[in-house]
C-alpha cells in the first residue's frame, strides 16, 4: 500500500531540496516514488530530472484541451522516479491554488496513482494560503505530513499555521502529521528549539539536517547530494531522513500554538538559550 | 380584509427568536392614515437558509441598466451560465432610429468570454482581449462594456487595465465594470456600479446639444414591452423632445449627451436616482419623480411635468392630448374595470414597481394589500426624507461612492435649465416632486402591509392568509401561486405582454388582468398530490 506524503514549509526552507534528497534516497534503496510539485513556478524536479525540461500538467492541459496522455507530464528521473510539475499561472494572474485541485484530478483521472508505487511526495508552495494549497491533504491524498522548518521565528510561525491547517483537515479525514523536519540554518540552539517546538504540538522532530555547502554545489549541477556525490556525509544524512520517514510510526493531530506561547518558546530554548 | 400585527406573528411563529426580530423589522402594517411612516429595515443582508427574491449585482449592472444600451456591445466575462441566463430575459426592446441604424443594434446578442477551467487557473485576461478585438472586428460597435461575474473577481482579473489597453488599440470607449455577483447585498449594489461607470465614463462626453424646445431624458424607464415608447409617444405629442429614454431603447450616442437635458425625468428611482442625483450635483439638471403607470398617474405626471416648464403651449397641449387619450381608451377601460373591481392583489416586485402598479390597479378598482420591495432601500418606502438618516453598513460601503463637484463650464442651476427665474422654480419646486421622491408608504392604505426581502416562506404564507385574487410577481414565484390556485402575472417581464405604460399600456394591463381574473383555470385543477383515492378524472381511467 503506497504512502501518500505532503511537504509543507516556509517558502525558500528547503522544502524541495529536502524532498528530492529523500526521495533519491528512498529510490537508491529500490523504493518507487511518484513527485508531485505543487508550486506554480514548477522546480520542484529539477534535480531528479536534472533541469526543468518538463511541461506542467497545467500546461498540457491548455495547450492540448481534455487529450492528454500520461507520459507527456510524467517523466522519469533519478534512480527510476516518477516526476511530476501541477504547474500554474504566472506571478499576479489566475488562481494557482484552483490549479493544484485542477492538476491532481486530472492525474487521478490519468491513473497516475498506479498500485506499484512505495510512495507519492508532495512538494506544496510555502504557506496554506487557499483552500487549493489544502488539496493534497484533503480526504483520499496525502495522510502524512511533514514540515520543514529551521529555528528562525518566521519558519516556526509558518510551520504553526501550516499545523492549524492540519488540524481542521484532520478532524474529517485521515490526515496525520509525522513529524517537523529541521533544514538547519545554525541558528543558536537549533536542536533544542525544534525539538521543543515538534513536542509541545504533539509531534516529534523526525531528523535534523546539518547544513552544508555541498548541497548547494549539488543544486548548481542540477542534482540531488545523492546522485551528486553518494558517499558524503551529507548523502548519508539524506539516508538517514529517509530511513526515519519509512520506518515512521508517530501520526499525530497536531495541537499548534497561541502566538504568545510560540514566541515564549522562542525566548526559553532560542535567545534565552544562547545568552 | 384588513391586517392586524396578529396575522404577521401568526405568521412569524415557526421562525427562531433571532429571525423573527430580525424579520418583524423589514414589516410594516399602515396603522392609521395619518401616520407617519415607521422606520424599516432594507437593503440589508437576507438571512441564509430562506430563499428570498433577490438577484445578484451582475444581475442589477448587466441585466437591468446597462444591457439594454443598444448599440453597444455587452460581454459578461465568465463562465457562460451567467450570460446566457440574462439573456433576453428582461424583454427590453430596442429598434432602429435615425441616430442609430439596424446594425448597429446588438441588444438581441449574448457575448461571453465563456470562461473554462484552465481560463480560471491562468487568468482571463489574454481571453478578454481577445474577444474585445474579435467583437470590434465582426461588429465594430460605438462602444464595448465588459460586465464582471463572481470567479473574475476571485482569480483578480485586472479588467480595468485590459479595458484601457482595448481603447487604446481600437479608439471607441470600452468600459470595465466590476460588478462581481456577490458585491452588496442584492442587484442594488450592482445599479449603483453602474450608475457611477455611466456618469465617469459616457455622461458628458458629448458635444452635440440638442437643438429643441423642452428636452427630456426619462431615467429608470427600461422599455420593458415597448413602455418607453408609448410614454415617448405621449411626449411627443405634447412637444417635448424625448432625448433619450435611460436606458431602454438607449444609445451611446445618446447618453454621451445627457448632460445637455432640460429637465431629467426619473421613473424607476431606485435604479438610476444614483445618475439624477449626480447630474443635479454636476450640472445642475433638475430631476422630476414621474409614475407613467396608471392613468391618474399618467395624467398626474403629464401636469407635474408641464408645470415645470410653466409654458402655456406645452400646458395647452398637455390638456389636450389628456382629453383625447382618456376619450379614447376610457370606454375599453371601463368594460375591465367592471371585472376588476373590488378584486385584491399582491405585487412583489422589484424597487419602484410595486409603488407603480397600486396606480394603475386603483383605476381598475382594485386593491394592493401586500406590497414588496426585493432590493429597495428605506428612502424607497419611507420617502427621500430620510436618506441622512440610513446608516451605512460594511455591505453598502463596498460599493464606491462618487463625490462629484459642480462643472466649471456646464454648471447652471436648475431653474436656468428651465428656463425659469429662481423665484418661480421655488414655487414650482413646492408644488411637483423635483428633487424629491416620497416613496411607496403614502399611498398604502390602513391595514395593509409593506415587507421588504420577502422570502418563499413568507410569501405563501401571506397567499393562504389573505387569499388575493391575483398574485404579481416573478417567474419563480409564479408557479407557487398557480399550485396554490392563486393566478399570477409577472410584473419583470410582463410575461409576454405590454407595454403596460401610459394610456394604451393602461388597456393592455387591464385586458390581461381581466383575462388572468375570469380565467380561474389554476382552482379548478385538482393536482395530482391532493387526489384521493377513486377521485382521479375518467380520462385517466
Amino acid at each position: 500500500m503506497k504512502r501518500q506524503i505532503a511537504i509543507y514549509g516556509k517558502g525558500g526552507i528547503g522544502k524541495s531540496t529536502t524532498t528530492q534528497n529523500t526521495v533519491a534516497a528512498l529510490a537508491d534503496n529500490g523504493k518507487n516514488v511518484m513527485v508531485v510539485g505543487c508550486d506554480p513556478k514548477a522546480d520542484s524536479t529539477r534535480l531528479l530530472l536534472h533541469g526543468l525540461c518538463q511541461k506542467t500538467v497545467l500546461d498540457t492541459l491548455r495547450d492540448e484541451g481534455d487529450d492528454i496522455e500520461l507520459d507527456e507530464i510524467l517523466k522519469p528521473g533519478f534512480g527510476g522516479t516518477k516526476c511530476v510539475e501541477s504547474g500554474g499561472p504566472e506571478p499576479g494572474v489566475g488562481c494557482a491554488g484552483r490549479g493544484i485541485i485542477t492538476s491532481i484530478n486530472l492525474l487521478e483521472q490519468l491513473g497516475a496513482y498506479t498500485d506499484d508505487l512505495d510512495y507519492v511526495f508532495y512538494d506544496v508552495l510555502g504557506d496554506v494560503v487557499c483552500g487549493g494549497f489544502a488539496m493534497p491533504i484533503r480526504e483520499g491524498k496525502a495522510e502524512e505530513i511533514y514540515i520543514v522548518a529551521s529555528g528562525e521565528l518566521m519558519a516556526l510561525y509558518a510551520a504553526n499555521n501550516i499545523s492549524k491547517g492540519i488540524q481542521k483537515y484532520a478532524k474529517n479525514g485521515k490526515v496525520r502529521l509525522g513529524g517537523i523536519i529541521c533544514n538547519s540554518r545554525n541558528v543558536d540552539n537549533e536542536h533544542a528549539l525544534l525539538k521543543a517546538f515538534a513536542e509541545e504540538i504533539g509531534s516529534q522532530l523526525i531528523y535534523f539536517v546539518p547544513r552544508d555547502n555541498l548541497v548547494q554545489r549539488a543544486e548548481i549541477h542540477k542534482k540531488t547530494v545523492i546522485d551528486f556525490d553518494p558517499e558524503s556525509n551529507q548523502a548519508q544524512e539524506y539516508r538517514n531522513l529517509a530511513a526515519a520517514i519509512d520506518g515512521n510510526t508517530h501520526f499525530v493531530i497536531p495541537k499548534p500554538m497561541a502566538q504568545e506561547r510560540l514566541e515564549e518558546l522562542m525566548m526559553e530554548h532560542g535567545f534565552l538559550g544562547a545568552m | 380584509m384588513t391586517v392586524t400585527e396578529v396575522h404577521i406573528d401568526e405568521m412569524m411563529t415557526p421562525y427562531p427568536d433571532k429571525v423573527r426580530k430580525n424579520r418583524k423589522k423589514h414589516i410594516i402594517i399602515k396603522s392609521a392614515e395619518s401616520a407617519a411612516c415607521p422606520q424599516i429595515e432594507a437593503n440589508t443582508r437576507t438571512i441564509p437558509g430562506i430563499i428570498s427574491q433577490r438577484g445578484c449585482a451582475y444581475a442589477g449592472c448587466k441585466g437591468v441598466v446597462i444591457g439594454p444600451i443598444k448599440d453597444m456591445v455587452t460581454i459578461t466575462h465568465g463562465p457562460i451560465g451567467c450570460g446566457y441566463y440574462s439573456w433576453g430575459t428582461r424583454r427590453n426592446k430596442a429598434r432602429s432610429d435615425d441616430r442609430t441604424p439596424p446594425e448597429k443594434i446588438y441588444t438581441n446578442l449574448c457575448v461571453s468570454t465563456d470562461m473554462q477551467e484552465s481560463d480560471i487557473v491562468f487568468g482571463g485576461e489574454k481571453k478578454l482581449a481577445k474577444m474585445i478585438d474579435e467583437v470590434v472586428a465582426i461588429f465594430s460597435p460605438r462602444g464595448i462594456n465588459i460586465c464582471a461575474t463572481c470567479p473574475i473577481g476571485l482569480i483578480g482579473d485586472d479588467m480595468g487595465a485590459v479595458a484601457k489597453e482595448a481603447e487604446e488599440r481600437h479608439g471607441i470607449p470600452v468600459i470595465a465594470y466590476n460588478c462581481e455577483g456577490y458585491k452588496g447585498v442584492s442587484q442594488s449594489a450592482g445599479h449603483h456600479i453602474a450608475n457611477n461607470n455611466l456618469m465617469e465614463r459616457i455622461i458628458g462626453s458629448g458635444t452635440d446639444p440638442r437643438t429643441e424646445e423642452f428636452v427630456i431624458y426619462l431615467l429608470g424607464e427600461y422599455n420593458i414591452g415597448g413602455d418607453g415608447w408609448e410614454i415617448e409617444r405621449m411626449l411627443t405629442d405634447i412637444g417635448y423632445t424625448v432625448n433619450c429614454i435611460l436606458t431602454g431603447d438607449s444609445s451611446y450616442e445618446e447618453i454621451k449627451d445627457l448632460h445637455f437635458a432640460d429637465l431629467n425625468l426619473v421613473q424607476c428611482h431606485r435604479s438610476i436616482n444614483y445618475i439624477a442625483e449626480m447630474m443635479k450635483t454636476k450640472y445642475g439638471t433638475p430631476w422630476l419623480k414621474v409614475n407613467f403607470i396608471g392613468v391618474n398617474a399618467t395624467i398626474q405626471t403629464l401636469r407635474d411635468m408641464a408645470t415645470c416648464f410653466n409654458n402655456p403651449e406645452l400646458t395647452r397641449m398637455t390638456e389636450v392630448v389628456i382629453e383625447r387619450e382618456l376619450a379614447r381608451i376610457t370606454p375599453a377601460l371601463e368594460k375591465f374595470r367592471k371585472i376588476c373591481n373590488g378584486k385584491t392583489a399582491f405585487a412583489y416586485v422589484g424597487g419602484s414597481r410595486s409603488h407603480h402598479y397600486q396606480y394603475l390597479l386603483r383605476d381598475l378598482g382594485m386593491e394592493v394589500i401586500v406590497a414588496g420591495y426585493e432590493f429597495a432601500h428605506r428612502d424607497d418606502y419611507e420617502g427621500r426624507d430620510v436618506i441622512p438618516t440610513i446608516k451605512t453598513d460594511a455591505d453598502s460601503k463596498n460599493i464606491p461612492e462618487l463625490h462629484l463637484t459642480p462643472d466649471e463650464a456646464l454648471y447652471q442651476e436648475a431653474h436656468l435649465h428651465l428656463g425659469l427665474s429662481k423665484e418661480q422654480y421655488d414655487t414650482i419646486a413646492a408644488q411637483v416632486p423635483l428633487g424629491d421622491y416620497e416613496g411607496m408608504y403614502p399611498i398604502m392604505r390602513v391595514g395593509r402591509i409593506m415587507v421588504d426581502d420577502v422570502n418563499h416562506y413568507e410569501a405563501e404564507e401571506m397567499i393562504r392568509q389573505l387569499k388575493p385574487d391575483l398574485v404579481f410577481s416573478g417567474v419563480r414565484d409564479k408557479y407557487i401561486s398557480h399550485k396554490m390556485g392563486v393566478p399570477s402575472k409577472q410584473l419583470h417581464s410582463y410575461d409576454y405582454s405590454g407595454p403596460y405604460a401610459g394610456f394604451n399600456g393602461a388597456v393592455i394591463f387591464a385586458r390581461d388582468v381581466a383575462d388572468a381574473l375570469v380565467t380561474p383555470a389554476w382552482k379548478l385543477i385538482t393536482p395530482p398530490w391532493e387526489e384521493k383515492n377513486g377521485n382521479r378524472s375518467d380520462s385517466d381511467a
